[in-house]
């Protein structure tokens, strides 16, 4: 790193280190009916050699509009930049010609997405792309980009370099897939790497992973890391310096540091107030003695995977192996862990959308093959609530009707008793009669959430599962739809079901929790069990993995994961190996063997 | 930072779906198409200047070949020295039934079938579509030809013929849609509720299928007009003298560089018709689609 002579317009204290990249009152508009719609308005920031610039917001708040202005990549012809300046060093960006931009993207700019399997190209190797990108910006042999391709993908510590070289996409990890994306856009060593979202599809424990390496790609180049997120806990581990963006305006810029320990905005203070946060677990709750709602006995879901000519099924995935587990009236009960533990699959079991083996019993009513009146009164005693609300919401119909719905196939009352019904439940999470009528695209992400509690509240369970029901939403919103849940939990005297991948919000929502892993649970109790006292390696590891929104906290030294992450999948015939549960305290069950 | 306070839409009663039709200039102009058609095939009698069938002594010229427009033949005459233009207005009866009737015919077989295919899947579905790929496998006319022969060949039955060999497509259409639909998450959330398997079939997957039912129902217009036209041509359609806009090309494609109006006027009949269906049915595909709402 070398430290020149610091640019002059950049009135902030710097610390020696040149600007790279700085962005001059920024304006971005999109067309509209009535005129342009202003997305960005007027921003400005400066990101210099080797340190990791935050912008952080709740989603709508321009940050994303930000960094495809600078990449040149605003969705034509809608969204075009309308003021302002991006400088590159001491090259201007803005007003570059398509093919200006093209010789700076990539050599001198780089982004990776939120989504690596859709940034890849599916139907090439790995190898292939990457040596792609390398010879697309340098012109050299084939052989000598894919000596460097090799030496790129090394470097992102993957494992196996050489056999990923010849795999597709589908063949790796979403975890390896992100890794493959920064080594193509680390390969020509660009002066700004502009990372956005990159880490908010993955797993908690690669989520760090990804992060550290990319932090420390970072010291060994040099390179200005310019970080999109959502996560304040991200912000806080990684970045150096955070700009808090807010409906197209910065709201506060400054050292992380400074803006955790003193936010000057009250829109900064309220953001960091509704980040959930890790504890140890708080007081010891008295485990409820009311009667228990469901009743899960050794519940096993597998699917068929079929392959080779005749078509026959080959393999399994262990989707849910031998899990059983208590829900009783008016508690919450968690399960928590990563993508494809068998979490949500449970879910789905208990409401009937994927047959089991085992028993399962929710309110008297055993789950499986059922008439079409069983299948009915299931309905009434269990309600889901899915992770996406736009999705889970039919769009071609008012939301009145959606949330009568459930009261019409039941037949309860009348067109006239449903829809007060519905008005009445439309106020209960926060919402107004008046909106009955408008169609589900009308509401926004926090609002669609509350409408599908409104329907799932329609028949008045005595089970509502809430699929990552608010890992969707924004951190403000989240806090919010939380509370609503619990409230209505504690004044009905629903049970829930939560499920999620999130161990702080768990830690704040549950009275039980079990941590999931492979389809079997490794580790359940009361929250204080689970989180003062984490006896399962593996639940150490998702604890520990958790980005903790505190600047000064320090972490914990730990063995770095680069091999293949296990997985459910077992050759037909396969017996997998269950966990033995050794109650260590009361109501305080560990695996014994892993 | 509330998600309560933001309220995007203003609370406002729906219009009617006629109302919201009526504000679009070019569904209405396609619409008024429809009915001058509909009107003139219906009053051909009246309107009609000569008899379609009468071959008019002074309608070929000295020479024997048919007028050209202009005249006492308003469009000409074709090679029998016939009226063009009442020929016109009568085949417009047969081919309004044609591509109203037997497209429309197609149109909902192709969406049951697509539909419970797509819907059910298992071995209910594989059936279907495997009896779906037969149908397309096998040569279209082939089969028209097939059961034109073994029907006594009449304007209805043609109709029918038409409609078992064009829901084919449809219904493959139908299938993928259908098929991706059942896997989203409000379909689940359905199931969840409780929802007999009919009124998630017809009241949460059926008006999502409008869009590709209204695309495949107006591109079958012209289609099945062209198909009528083609059995026709080959003796098993509309059997001649009567006329439809299909038969009277058929007829005169071979005098087309000589005569090139007999060939033109059916066409560009064929291709308004199609046009203006096509005008109402974007039209009416929009103003079903309540995520449009607001929008023009």
């Amino acid at each position: 790193m070398t430290a020149e002579a610091v640019m002059p317009d950049v009135a902030q204290v710097t610390d020696g280190a040149e600007t790279v990249l700085s962005v001059r009152g920024l304006h971005v508009a999109a067309r509209g009916e009535g005129g342009p719609v202003p997305l960005v308005k007027g921003i400005g920031f400066d990101v210099r050699r080797g340190e990791t610039l935050a912008i952080a917001g709740e989603s709508g708040s321009g940050k994303s509009i930000t960094s495809l202005s600078i990449m040149g990549l605003l969705p034509p012809p809608g969204v075009s930049v309308t003021g302002g300046e991006i400088r590159l060093g001491d090259q201007v960006l803005t007003g570059l010609s398509d093919a200006g931009l093209r010789r700076v993207r990539g050599n001198r700019i780089a982004m990776i997405f939120q989504e690596p399997m859709t940034s890849l190209n599916p139907v090439m190797t790995v190898g292939n792309q990457v040596i792609e990108a390398i010879r697309a910006h340098t012109p050299m042999s084939r052989k000598a980009a894919k000596a460097q391709a090799l030496q790129a993908l090394k470097a992102v510590r993957l494992s196996e370099p050489a056999r990923r070289m010849v795999q597709y996409p589908h063949e790796l990890s979403g975890g390896m897939r992100q890794r493959v994306m920064i080594a193509m856009a680390l390969a020509l060593k660009p002066e700004v790497l502009i990372a956005d979202e990159p880490t908010t599809a993955l797993d908690v424990t690669v989520q760090r992973e990804v992060l550290e390496l990319l932090r420390d790609l970072q010291r060994t180049q040099g390179t200005a890391i310019l970080l999109i997120t959502h996560d304040m806990g991200v912000v806080a581990e990684y970045a150096d310096r955070v700009v808090i963006m807010r409906q197209g305006q910065v709201v506060e810029e400054g050292d992380t540091r400074r803006i955790f320990q003193a936010p000057r905005e009250q829109y900064t203070r309220d953001l960091l107030a509704s980040v959930p946060r890790m504890g140890t677990g708080g007081e010891a709750v008295a485990r409820t003695t009311a009667p228990v709602v469901a009743e899960l006995r050794d519940v096993q879901v597998r699917f068929d995977i079929r392959g080779g000519v005749l078509n026959r099924v080959t393999h399994r995935v262990h989707a849910v192996e031998g899990v059983s587990l208590d829900i009783r009236g008016g508690e919450t009960f968690s399960l928590v862990g990563e993508s494809g533990c068998g979490k949500s699959t449970i879910a789905r079991a208990i409401v009937g959308l994927v047959p089991h083996e085992g028993l399962i019993n929710v309110a008297g009513q055993r789950v499986g093959l059922m008439t079409a009146e069983a299948r009915r009164r299931l309905s009434a005693a269990t309600q889901i609530v899915f992770q996406d609300p736009m999705a889970a919401l039919d769009p071609r119909m008012t939301v009145g009707e959606q949330i009568a719905e459930p009261l019409l196939i039941h037949g309860d009352g009348d067109a006239a008793s449903r829809r007060a019904r519905a008005g009445e439940l439309m106020e209960r999470v926060g919402l107004t009669t008046a909106q009955l009528d408008n169609y589900p695209h009308e509401f926004s992400g926090g609002q669609r959430q509350r409408i599908c509690i409104a329907r799932a509240l329609a028949l008045t369970p005595k089970l509502i599962i809430a699929d990552e029901s608010v890992s969707a939403l924004d951190v403000s919103v989240q806090a919010r739809v939380l509370d609503l849940l619990r409230t209505l939990k504690d004044e009905m005297g629903i049970a829930m079901l939560f499920i999620s991948h999130d161990m702080a919000v768990v830690e704040n929502i549950s009275d039980r929790v079990a941590v999931m892993h492979l389809g079997q649970i490794v580790e359940t109790g009361s929250r204080a069990q689970v989180f003062g006292d984490p006896r399962h390696p593996y639940t150490r590891r998702l604890m520990s993995a958790v980005p903790v929104p505190d600047p000064d906290h320090v972490r914990a030294a730990e063995l770095r994961m680069t091999g293949d992450v296990p997985n459910p999948v077992h050759p037909v015939g396969a017996e997998v190996r269950r966990h033995h549960m050794v109650e260590v305290t009361p109501g305080h069950f560990v695996a014994g063997v892993m | 930072m509330s998600d309560v306070a933001v309220t995007p839409a203003a609370v406002r009663r729906p219009d009617g779906v006629w109302a919201r039709l009526r504000r679009r200039k070019l569904a209405l102009f396609g619409m008024a198409i429809v009915v001058l058609m509909v009107g003139s095939a219906i009053l051909a009698p009246w309107i009609a200047p000569y008899d379609p069938f009468e071959q008019h002594f002074e309608g070929l010229s000295l020479y024997g070949e048919p007028l050209p427009p202009g005249g006492d033949f308003l469009l000409g005459t074709d090679l029998l020295g016939r009226d063009l233009l009442s020929r016109l207005l009568y085949g417009a009866r047969t081919s309004l039934i044609i591509g109203v009737v037997a497209n429309g015919i197609a149109l909902v077989i192709g969406t049951l079938i697509g539909l419970v295919a797509g819907f059910f899947r298992g071995w209910i579905g594989s059936v279907l579509m495997r009896f779906t790929d037969l149908m397309m496998a096998f040569p279209a006319l082939l089969l028209a030809i097939c059961l034109a022969a073994i029907f006594q060949p009449s304007l209805w039955i043609v109709a029918f013929v038409i409609a078992m060999v064009n829901w084919v497509q449809t219904a493959r259409v139908i299938y993928t849609e259908t098929t991706a639909l059942t896997e989203r998450d409000f379909i689940a959330a359905e199931r969840t509720l409780g929802a007999s398997t009919p009124r998630i079939v017809f009241k949460h997957i059926l008006p999502h299928l409008i869009p590709m039912i209204v695309v495949w129902g107006t591109l079958g217009i012209s289609t099945t007009v062209l198909l009528e036209a083609t059995l026709s041509y080959l003796g098993v359609g509309v059997q001649p003298p009567t006329p439809s806009w299909g038969n009277i090309i058929f007829e005169n494609q071979t005098y087309f560089q000589s005569a090139p109006w007999l060939v033109f006027f059916p066409g560009a009949a064929i291709v308004v018709l199609a046009l203006a269906f096509n005008l109402v049915g974007d039209a009416l595909r929009d103003v079903l689609d309540p995520t449009l709402r607001g929008s023009n």
